[in-house]
C-alpha cells in the first residue's frame, strides 16, 4: 500500500488467526498485530489522534514543546509524530523501564526526565503535572485524560477489527491509560450485541506499588468501568509464559504485555469451551518483542526471566 | 485450608509486615471482617461506607471483584484474594 508519509500509514494492521492456540474450530483466537504500526506499537494511533486534536484546537503552534508522562510506547509514538510536525517533546518516564525505550526516545529526538522507580507511572504523572505548572507554555497532551486517545480506537482500531471479524464475541486488550478498551469497547458494544470487553491489567513487582499512601493511587480520567465486562490481573510469570507460547506456537514475536492479554484471552476461550458456546476472540498484540530483549524475557527458565522482570515496568 | 489474602506493602503495617495472611468467610466482606479481628484497622483502609475505596483494587483469583459481586463476591477455601493500590499504565 502507498501513503503520502509515514504518519499516514498508522493503522490498518493485520488480524491473524491462531490455529494452534485456539482450543477448537468453534472457539477461535485472533491477534490484532499493532506492532505493524510505524514505531512498532498501538500507541501510534493515540499519539497521532492527540496531536491532530491539539492542532485542531489551536493548542499546538509551530515550534511548540509537548510534555507527556509515559512508560515508553506513547512517548516513542509522540516523538515520531512530533519530529515530523516540528515540535519538541519532553517525556517523563519511570527509571525502571527497559534501555531500548530510552534509546528509541532519544533516537526520535525526545528529551527524557526520569521519575523515581517506586510508584511507577503514578510518579511519572505526578512529576509531569508539576513540570506543567512550571512551564505553562508547554502542552501536556495527557494520555490518561485526553478523549482523543480513546477516540483513536473508536474511529480506527475497532472498526478495522469488526470489518475483519464480523462474528466477534470477545475483545481483549491491556489496561493502562484505558484508551484502547474505552474506545474499542464503546464502538464494539454499539455494533455487536452481547460482546464481552475484557481487560488484562499487568501485575508488577512490589516496587511499582510502593506508594507512600493509598491516596496516591491513580485511576485514569478516561476510565469508565461500565464499558468493561471483566478485568483480570496478570502477573509477570503468566505474561512471560504466554509471550513465549505466542512465539513458539504461532510465530508471533510480541512484547510482554501482549502475553498478559493472551492469558486473559485464553481464559475467555476456556470458559466458552466449558459453556459449549461459539467464540471469536480478538485480542491486541500491543507491541513487538524487540524493546524487551534486554530484559531476558525470551531465554532461560521462566522463573529466572520473571525474577529479572521484578521491579520493571513491562507494559 | 483457608483463604489467602495478599497484602500490599503499604498496608503491611496492619499485618506485622506479613505479605499474606489467612482469612475465613463465605464472601469477601466476611473475610475482611474476619481479618479485621486479628489486624484491627486493615478493613477501614480497604472499604469505606460506600464500599471498596476508590484507589484500592481487590481481586479474587486474579479477577477484579468490581466485575463480580463486589464485596458480596463469594469466596471459598483455597481462593486467593489480592489487594492492590490502583496504579497508572501507559
Amino acid at each position: 500500500m502507498r501513503y503520502d508519509s509515514l504518519v499516514d500509514s498508522v493503522g490498518q494492521t493485520p488480524l491473524v488467526g491462531l490455529p494452534r492456540l485456539s482450543p477448537s474450530a468453534d472457539v477461535r483466537l485472533w491477534a490484532k498485530l499493532e506492532d505493524h504500526n510505524p514505531t512498532g506499537s498501538i500507541k501510534d494511533r493515540a499519539a497521532l489522534f492527540m496531536i491532530d486534536a491539539a492542532e485542531k484546537d489551536g493548542l499546538l503552534s509551530p515550534g511548540a514543546t509537548i510534555l507527556e508522562p509515559t512508560s515508553g510506547n506513547t512517548g516513542i509514538s509522540l516523538a515520531m509524530v512530533a519530529r515530523q510536525r516540528g515540535y519538541s517533546l519532553v517525556c517523563v518516564m519511570p527509571e525502571n523501564t527497559s534501555i531500548e525505550r530510552r534509546q528509541l526516545l532519544e533516537m526520535w529526538g525526545a528529551s527524557i526526565v526520569y521519575s523515581p522507580a517506586a510508584g511507577g507511572s503514578n510518579e511519572a504523572v505526578r512529576v509531569a503535572k508539576a513540570m506543567a505548572v512550571e512551564h505553562p507554555d508547554w502542552v501536556m497532551l495527557y494520555q490518561y485524560g485526553n478523549p482523543a486517545n480513546a477516540q483513536a480506537h473508536y474511529e480506527t482500531t475497532a472498526p478495522e477489527i469488526l470489518a475483519d471479524l464480523p462474528s466477534i464475541t470477545h475483545f481483549v486488550a491491556g489496561l493502562g491509560t484505558t484508551g484502547t478498551l474505552m474506545g474499542c469497547g464503546r464502538f464494539l458494544r454499539e455494533h455487536v450485541p452481547g460482546i464481552e470487553i475484557i481487560a488484562a491489567e499487568p501485575r508488577y513487582g512490589e516496587l511499582v506499588y510502593g506508594l507512600r499512601n493509598l491516596d496516591e493511587g491513580f485511576v485514569p480520567e478516561l476510565y469508565d468501568a461500565s464499558v468493561l465486562s471483566a478485568r483480570f490481573s496478570v502477573g509477570s510469570a503468566e505474561a512471560l509464559l504466554r509471550t513465549r507460547e505466542l512465539v513458539e506456537q504461532e510465530g508471533i514475536f510480541a512484547g510482554i504485555s501482549s502475553g498478559a492479554i493472551l492469558h486473559a484471552a485464553l481464559g475467555a476461550a476456556a470458559r466458552a469451551v466449558e459453556a459449549g458456546a461459539r467464540a471469536d476472540i480478538a485480542f491486541v498484540v500491543a507491541d513487538g518483542g524487540w524493546k524487551y530483549l534486554s530484559t531476558g524475557a525470551y531465554g532461560g527458565t521462566l522463573d529466572d526471566a520473571a525474577a529479572r522482570l521484578e521491579g520493571q515496568l513491562w507494559a | 485450608m483457608a483463604i489467602e489474602v495478599r497484602i500490599p506493602t503499604i498496608l503491611r503495617t496492619y499485618t506485622g509486615g506479613e505479605k499474606a495472611v489467612a482469612g475465613d468467610g463465605g464472601t469477601l466482606a466476611d473475610v475482611l471482617v474476619d481479618l479485621d479481628s486479628r489486624h484491627p484497622g486493615l478493613r477501614d483502609r480497604i472499604v469505606d461506607e460506600k464500599g471498596l475505596r476508590r484507589f484500592v483494587n481487590v481481586y479474587v483469583n486474579d479477577e477484579d471483584v468490581r466485575f463480580m459481586g463486589g464485596l458480596e463476591t463469594a469466596v471459598k477455601d483455597g481462593d486467593t484474594v489480592t489487594v492492590l493500590p490502583a496504579v497508572a499504565g501507559g
